[in-house]
């Protein structure tokens, strides 16, 4: 089937127009993070400012401390990334290999997890992290987005590991190698795209995160760039300038993340999905 | 721990005849649980026992400060609930944003995703811009929709009444109900449209060329090539999609937030904006719980509908 050019050309010209309202509220923003203050709500709108300064990016950066919440936002994502890796690729390597009493309760409670609406539970999870004394710290943020995490990356790893041949795994066997050995040197390299996907949700759900961050963290010292976004808008009218420099600041890795993990991304989220 | 497995591993899985999955007569092995170990003592720590937690505390009138006691209540709290005309009303919206924002995120997806899945040039470029939003923080495009819904020097305003002259004064989108649902409607169907794309491609990849080619062969056009073929093979992840996009849905919250706080009066109000101001604004700890498990048993309630109806539907179709 080869379809006519015209046809292409109709998709294209509807997919154009699909792509550029999608991409056009960030060139907005980023325009807009270049504006003096005077020019912020011109008529008509206009996408590259006609006076633009960095102002915004400075006053957000040495007036308002952006570098340590940068800093902070980064150390819990990737502390986060790490730490859920580790324990869930351990989790997903004992359901996909083994078979163990308890096996089948302890995935359906885990798959249960990934079902309930994680707010649900932010009452009693504010109590306990009060209890811990973990309000107001990094580590705790680390801790339960660690937590709230393992479900759903065990479920994409354990598809994968699945999927490793058993001639290798009962080759390893043969050569005398026990579960250690064959996770580490087998199942973990085999699994590096689908750890990749894993990698890119969990950096992205931790230096996304706003809810948890938002009812923990009230120390300003400890902000993650979400919090300290939404709080740009002040009881005496939002600050425009300075929320889409920041905002600016906190799409960055973002799209570096997921530019550079696009292939990754999109296939590891294929293959949880899609099961026709 | 690996000395003390090997030999019995090799005895079970290498020997040949033996299934390797079955554990009947197998002798109990503690490597499983020592794998498991850390990543389910943090689940259960930060998920399930909360959750429990969550359903104790749905039944006390809860006492914040520590030095004083939580009194036993019963189903007072979900009784509440049920009389609380603001929390029907934050139902109701939600109701209004699925309404909008799950057929919208459905068919612009599809649609995007049907016209990607052929030769496009551009076409990883345009799956990137797609999904641009979907991996953006929500407080960014909360904002981001709240300017741009800004009443007076707003870019919406300024397309639809300078430009289009669709309307003869600039509307205030964010100061009434029915406007600020659609504003906020609007921001879901935007970032989420990505998500549902990338399933669908990924789910029409996998449908046979050969079938389609067969029915473009008999004289299909491509409406009914979809209709007909495409559709009903990527039918369980379209209920995945559907079903996702509700619960999805019934999670709003950070856009809400942000772009209204619920006003004006309590009139975009969704139930975990509703549920949050009870627990961390009036710190009503048990009333907030019982809430949010009277919005956990709407959520599964719907869930469930919706997976009976697509397998009768799917039942009579075969």
């Amino acid at each position: 089937m080869r379809p006519a050019r015209w046809s292409i050309a109709a998709r294209l010209a509807l997919v154009a127009v699909g792509g550029i309202v999608m991409v056009l509220p960030f060139l907005y923003m980023l325009g807009t993070s270049f504006k003096p203050h005077a020019f912020l709500f011109e008529l008509p709108p206009r996408l590259v400012p006609e006076d633009p300064t960095t102002a915004n990016y400075a006053t957000a950066w040495t007036g308002n401390d952006f570098g340590r919440y940068f800093l902070n936002s980064a150390y819990v994502a990737i502390a986060t990334t790490v730490a859920v890796l580790t324990v869930s690729s351990m989790m997903a390597y004992a359901f996909a290999r083994f078979d163990f009493v308890g096996k089948r309760l302890g995935f359906g409670v885990l798959m249960a997890g990934l079902m309930i609406p994680g707010i649900i539970t932010i009452v009693p999870q504010f109590v306990l992290a009060t209890n811990l004394r973990l309000l107001n710290s990094l580590n705790g943020l680390v801790l339960f987005y660690t937590g709230a995490g393992v479900a759903f990356t065990t479920f994409l790893l354990r598809g994968f590991f699945e999927r490793v041949p058993r001639a290798l795994d009962e080759a390893m066997t043969i050569d005398g190698a026990g579960p250690v050995r064959k996770f580490l040197r087998l199942y973990l390299p085999l699994a590096r795209p689908a750890l990749a996907t894993a990698a890119i949700f969990s950096f992205l759900g931790a230096w996304d995160e706003f809810v948890w961050a938002l009812t923990v963290i009230d120390n300003p010292d400890k902000r993650t760039l979400p919090i300290a976004i939404a709080a740009f808008q002040g009881q005496h009218g939002t600050e425009w300038g300075l929320v889409f420099a920041a905002s600016t600041i906190a799409v960055i890795p973002v799209i570096l993340v997921y530019v550079a993990g696009q292939r990754q991304f999109v296939s590891g989220l294929a293959a949880g999905a899609v099961k026709d | 721990m690996a000395t003390l497995t090997v030999p019995r591993e090799s005895r079970t899985s290498g020997r040949p005849g033996v299934a390797p999955r079955r554990p009947g007569g197998r002798r109990f092995e503690l490597t499983p649980y020592l794998f498991l170990l850390p990543g389910m003592a943090l689940f259960c720590v930060i998920v399930a026992y909360p959750l429990g937690r969550s359903l104790q505390i749905s039944f006390y009138d809860w006492a914040v400060v520590p030095t004083q006691v939580s009194r036993f209540i019963g189903f007072d709290n979900y009784v509440r609930g049920l009389q609380d005309s603001q929390f029907w009303l934050s139902l109701a919206n939600v109701g209004v944003y699925l309404v909008i924002t799950v057929p919208g995120q459905v068919v612009i997806g599809m649609l995007i995703a049907v016209l990607l899945d052929s030769k496009l040039p551009g076409r990883t470029l345009f799956r990137v811009l797609f999904y641009l939003p979907v991996v953006t923080s929500w407080v960014v495009v909360a904002l981001l929709f709240k300017y741009l819904f800004t009443t007076d020097g707003g870019a919406i305003n300024w397309v639809l009444h300078d430009t289009l002259h669709l309307v003869d004064h600039n509307i205030a989108w964010l100061q009434g109900r029915w406007t600020g649902l659609m504003a906020v409607s609007i921001l879901g169907i935007w970032k989420g449209v990505g998500w549902a794309m990338v399933i669908f491609l990924a789910a029409l990849s996998g449908v046979s060329a050969d079938l389609k080619e067969a029915a473009a062969l008999d004289g299909a056009n491509a409406w009914h090539r979809f209709l007909n073929v495409s559709l009903p093979a990527i039918r369980k992840t379209l209920l995945f999609v559907v079903v996702l996009l509700i619960i999805g849905g019934f999670n709003v919250f950070i856009s809400v937030l942000l772009m209204t706080n619920g006003g004006p009066a309590g009139g975009t109000e969704v139930p975990l904006t509703y549920m949050y101001k009870q627990a961390f604004g009036f710190l009503d700890f048990g009333y907030a719980s019982a809430l949010s498990f009277l919005l956990a048993i709407a959520i599964a309630v719907v869930s469930f509908v919706q997976f009976r109806l697509f397998r009768e539907d799917s039942g009579e179709r075969r």
